[in-house]
């Protein structure tokens, strides 16, 4: 890339920086990442299961560099391993609430398998570097292509489930009397946070996770009094945070996740601060 | 089971696995009848509520409700779980929380028009409680008084025929429980509706009861107030001496004649 300058107007900054075909991919998956993190995360903080998609993003770790280390597209081990790890969760535990020791248990077991997978890699530092803080600069147009579909599928899902799961996030118990399949419902929910993780590494990395899927709903629900609207807001800051760090990211020499962590993280302060 | 019945217990046993909580339970609740559970903790109140609501399975005799197997899902029970307090960051609004018994048991996004009509049933579902002024309220900022009211009032969204509360007393102050007690009686009456409360403390309840159910030592006793609350009749449940002592005003305090069974406030 030869050295972009920042003209201050915005538009030709825009226009220069939309030039480059890596950053129309980083645009397009990261819209859609940021979309898919911000509904799911509103329900993450609100079933309080930020510990399940902290789990689900190592088990998508291990998953990665085994995909890596046998010479395939590391997006599909992402799944792989975060679908496995969401059903081997769900199954150890059948209560959503105290699911935690359960999770702890995969956790260990996941991050101790990615860390064989990757001493048998012999170049691994950069891949393991762009799988821990994301690295969605080198995405090419399969990835694209297959968060767009995946995206499109978690959005389907998720929208079949959006009233019983809403039900069963706020009132468990009322749910369950009323007829509808909370232990269902549970593993679903944990499967979409399973699939929304896996697209997720790819813009932000495993251990920042937390900044698109739990940042922004946090506090969407500060500020909303009725889900759809907490919802809506917490698509909001996930995305603008997203197209911010990744314009700014393209005229700094500093790191995409760093920008986007920060953003989100500057919101929920502000939200915090305005409510005390 | 006459017509007028509404649940009917023919020697049901209730438990988990291989304990067994209750058995030998027989009894029969009439429609419009308004019924206090009561007994120690652990006793199984709750249990036989799991029962009737289809969540878990007796172990053995015969349990109906509305003349047939009790069926998860049964829309004509409203229900309010004992809940012991609401995360008070949950900022979402009294209304919503209300909503969900419409909403939550049909798959599928909300669609404007639906949500229009619920939230105007869920409003009049909370002005019957005498609850309006908390619709836009967050949740986690109401007292314990204005909870219960909300969820009785999700409790009545569709229109049961069959209320069960768990201990929707706890937590609240003398003055709240008395007040608490008249509205669900009131609602009760109005709309017709039978309603099994349970409850640690008999005094509140004592104006509005019909009878009383009481839960012990794996046995369940049922009849009149002053049939089951009394020494002699508590003493046989219990297997040992207990004293029922009633001050002027006909307030109960139910005693351990050798050590304390049970403690009321």
């Amino acid at each position: 890339m030869s050295n972009p300058v920042f003209s201050l107007n915005l538009l030709t900054d825009f226009l220069g920086m939309w030039q480059y075909t890596f950053m129309q991919h980083a645009f397009e998956a990261g819209t859609m990442v940021a979309i898919i993190a911000g509904i799911i995360g509103y329900f993450v903080v609100l079933r309080r299961s930020s510990f399940a998609a902290h789990g689900l993003s190592h088990a998508g770790f291990t998953g990665a560099a085994g995909a890596v280390l046998f010479g395939l597209n590391p997006i599909f081990g992402l799944f792989a391993f975060t679908m496995g790890g969401a059903l081997l969760m769900a199954t150890l535990g059948k209560h959503a609430a105290n699911r935690d020791v359960q999770i702890g248990v995969v956790l260990a077991f996941m991050l101790g398998l990615g860390v064989l997978f990757i001493s048998l890699y012999k170049g691994y530092a950069t891949e393991a570097y762009s799988l821990l803080f994301g690295e969605i600069l080198g995405i090419s147009m399969t990835d694209v292509w297959i968060t767009l579909i995946a995206g499109i599928l978690v959005l389907a899902v998720f929208a079949v489930l959006y009233r019983p799961l809403l039900f069963t996030s706020l009132d468990e118990q009322v749910a369950e009397a009323k007829g509808v399949p909370i232990f269902g419902i549970g593993l679903a929910f944990m499967l979409l946070i399973a699939a929304a993780t896996s697209i997720a590494v790819q813009v932000v990395g495993v251990l920042l996770i937390f900044s698109l899927m739990v940042t922004p709903a946090a506090a969407a629900q500060l500020l909303a009094r009725r889900p759809v609207h907490g919802i809506l807001i917490s698509v909001l800051i996930a995305l603008l945070s997203t197209w911010f760090g990744l314009f700014v990211s393209f005229y700094l020499p500093y790191p995409v996740s760093f920008f986007i962590t920060s953003a989100t993280f500057l919101v929920y302060i502000l939200v915090r601060a305005a409510k005390i | 089971m006459s017509e007028r019945d509404i649940i009917a217990a023919t020697g049901v046993a209730a438990g988990y696995g291989k304990s067994v909580v209750w058995k030998d339970a027989t009894f029969t609740i009439a429609r419009g009848e308004f019924v206090g559970v009561l007994g120690p903790n652990g006793a199984g109140k709750s249990t036989l509520f799991r029962l009737l609501l289809g969540l878990s399975q007796p172990m053995g005799g015969a349990l109906s409700v509305f003349g047939e197997k009790p069926k998860r899902g049964d829309q004509r029970i409203g229900y309010v779980p004992q809940r012991h307090s609401v995360d008070p960051e949950i900022v979402i609004e009294a209304l919503e929380f209300v909503r969900l018994v419409a909403c939550g048991g049909h798959w599928g996004f909300d669609l404007p028009m639906a949500v229009k009509q619920e939230r105007a049933e869920a409003l009049k579902a909370l002005r019957d409680v005498g609850a309006e002024e908390l619709a836009y309220r967050p949740l986690g900022s109401l007292s314990g008084g204005e909870l219960q009211r909300v969820f009785l009032a999700q409790a009545l969204s569709g229109n049961p025929e069959l209320l069960l509360l768990d201990e929707p007393l706890a937590n609240l102050d003398i003055r709240r429980e008395g007040e608490l007690v008249q509205l669900i009686k009131r609602v009760a009456e109005t709309r017709g509706v039978t309603v099994l409360l349970i409850a640690h403390n008999i005094n509140p309840l004592l104006p509005v009861l019909d009878r009383v159910m009481y839960v012990a030592n794996n046995r369940i006793a049922i009849g009149e107030p002053s049939e089951v609350l009394n020494s002699e009749s508590l003493s046989r449940l219990y297997d040992a001496p207990i004293e029922v002592l009633r001050d002027s005003r006909g307030r109960i305090a139910i005693v351990g004649a050798e050590e304390a069974v049970h403690h009321h406030e």
